[in-house]
């Protein structure tokens, strides 16, 4: 029954939507891999190409490293704990027991508050002295621990403030993935003797796993497209143990202002976006094998 | 016997669970209604106030930080409402050459949002004379390929006899449009609509970097602005002023409480 799209009606139905989606999607990917083979206009010269110069100051560029290593340690503790986490929760709020409008207001709450408002909030958290971190640090007569301020516990800290803005949100996607577990299935390993242990692990769980997927890439996203906080409450610091990804394109590209480089590192970026959603990929088709 | 037991134990463990979960939240409600001196010091009976709220809406001009917010949002889920029902539409209804092929180039803005490529957005609107302006801010997410996606989805599920039914009636496509697929779609369009209200009341670093003068931030730039200049004064203000801000929305929440969820649940099956 689908028709042939008219002419007319393609340019408003897909032209101009379209367009706009590639002026700031598309357009500005091949821009920045564009640009990052020239350098920086100047007021006394204009842009010059310089090959693959860019690359190689990527390439030599030691603050670099230590952000990848902090947006990997960054990615990989944050998403486990997070999933985990919510796990916890959607089985809590989904148990019925007394107090879990309560319980679901305290764990979705987070999630609500813009990440920068999240910011303030741990920044006012982790204060030293002033804190509550630090308080009740005091109370078990243990010393106080610049959370922020010092290079060991600064991302960690950061870690923290993620896991406990983000696992809210998935939480209410494990809550609908078990409101979705047919009951006859776990009547039925009832019957057959199995305890609560085992029905979670061997029923539960497995019928979580495409939830478990989906929250884990929209998870992975977030952890490069989420740097509010950091520019909020350490703008990368002590000495870079804070600063992940995004943030150092944004500090390159906006406050050292050398465009050039933030094009590169954007190109890295992509790049490795790129290169995470063909393992996802890869790793969605195998799923698809199991069932 | 040992299943009540049970129960009170899970229900203790979750209570006390929600009740460090909430801890940082409460500790900056409970600033914020305080006093500064008992910011450092927890009085269980220390006297409330109001005056934190008063003092930090003064302070800085968050009216006009929230009548920004406003209009971006408005700007945005309008754009955003139209064009991706139009889109979704076409890929719904029609057939034409690379209909697969531009799907595709759509959900790449899925992987690459626009915040990963603010470095040449900033270069492409400077180029356009939109820095510093609301509408600058609202470009990049005019056209969302979440909402295309979602409303494609469900356009789909829309049974095509009545699609040829209303086209035997002489509706055009347009009539078709309004009259079929956006009704039946209700539900979707509400729950597009609160993520979308949600995402883009708190969003941050495209607005950061868009704009400068106080004119056109939004509320969350407004309050970034704010919190630095006061930062170390005054703890018992920015907590006011953090919770001034996101008031508007936690309201919601819990008035919307359960639809909220729900809709979150079915943008996330989808």
């Amino acid at each position: 029954m689908n028709k042939r799209l008219p002419f007319g009606l393609a340019m408003i139905f897909l032209v101009m939507p379209c367009a706009l989606l590639i002026a700031f999607t598309h357009y500005p990917a091949l821009r920045a891999l564009m640009n990052s083979f020239w350098n920086n206009a100047s007021s006394r010269r204009p842009s010059k190409f310089v090959g693959i110069e860019n690359y190689q100051t990527l390439l030599e560029d030691d603050r670099l490293v230590q952000v990848l290593l902090n947006s990997t340690f960054y990615a990989l503790g944050t998403i486990p704990i997070a999933i985990g986490l919510a796990i916890g929760m959607a089985l809590l709020v989904n148990a019925k027991l007394p107090g879990t409008s309560l319980m679901r207001l305290s764990f979705f709450m987070p999630t609500m508050l813009p990440m920068i408002a999240v910011a303030n909030i741990w920044l006012f958290f982790y204060a030293p002295g002033i804190g509550l971190a630090s308080q009740i640090l005091g109370v078990f007569g243990l010393p106080p621990i610049n959370f922020l301020g010092s290079t060991e516990t600064s991302l960690i800290s950061m870690m923290f403030v993620a896991v406990w803005k983000e696992a809210g949100l998935f939480m209410i996607f494990y809550l609908a993935a078990l409101q979705a577990v047919p009951e006859n299935l776990k009547d039925a390993a009832k019957l057959e003797g199995a305890g609560a242990t085992r029905i979670f692990f061997n029923i539960v769980l497995p019928l979580l796993r495409p939830t478990t997927i989906f929250v884990a890439v929209n998870a992975l996203i977030n952890a490069f497209r989420l740097v509010d906080h950091v520019i909020v409450m350490t703008r990368g610091g002590p000495n870079n143990s804070s600063s992940l990804l995004l943030y150092y394109v944004y500090e390159v590209t906006f406050s050292q202002r050398d465009f050039a480089y933030g094009a590169t590192l954007t190109v890295l970026m992509v790049a490795l976006l790129g290169v995470l959603a063909a393992v996802q990929y890869w790793v969605l088709n195998r799923k698809a094998h199991y069932q | 016997m040992t299943h009540g037991l049970n129960r009170i134990m899970w229900t203790t463990l979750g209570l006390v669970f929600a009740a460090v979960w909430g801890l940082p939240f409460l500790y900056s409600v409970w600033t914020a209604f305080h006093d500064e001196i008992y910011s450092a010091n927890f009085v269980w009976n220390a006297p409330l106030t109001v005056e934190n709220f008063r003092e930090a809406w003064q302070a800085a001009p968050f009216a006009l930080y929230f009548l920004n917010t406003f209009i971006l949002i408005t700007i945005v889920l309008i754009a955003n409402l139209v064009l991706c029902t139009l889109v979704a539409y076409a890929f719904v209804r029609y057939r034409f050459r690379w209909s697969g092929f531009l799907f595709a180039l759509i959900m790449v803005q899925l992987l690459v949002s626009p915040e990963i490529l603010i470095v040449e957005n900033y270069l492409t609107l400077s180029r356009i004379g939109m820095i510093d302006t609301i509408l600058g801010i609202a470009l990049p997410y005019l056209t969302s390929a979440f909402g295309i996606f979602l409303l494609r989805q469900t356009f789909m599920t829309v049974p095509v006899s009545l699609d040829e039914a209303a086209q035997i009636e002489g509706a055009g496509a347009w009539r078709v449009l309004w009259n079929i697929y956006v009704p039946l779609a209700k539900p979707v369009y509400l729950a597009y609509a609160l993520v979308s209200i949600s995402f883009h009341w708190n969003n941050f670093l495209w607005p950061l970097i868009v704009t400068n003068s106080p004119e056109v931030r939004p509320v969350t730039v407004g309050l970034s602005v704010f919190a630095t200049v006061e930062s170390g004064v005054e703890w018992s203000l920015v907590n006011a002023a953090t919770l001034m801000t996101t008031a508007p929305l936690i309201v919601a929440f819990i008035i919307f409480q359960r639809q909220f969820v729900a809709n979150f649940m079915r943008a996330g099956i989808k």
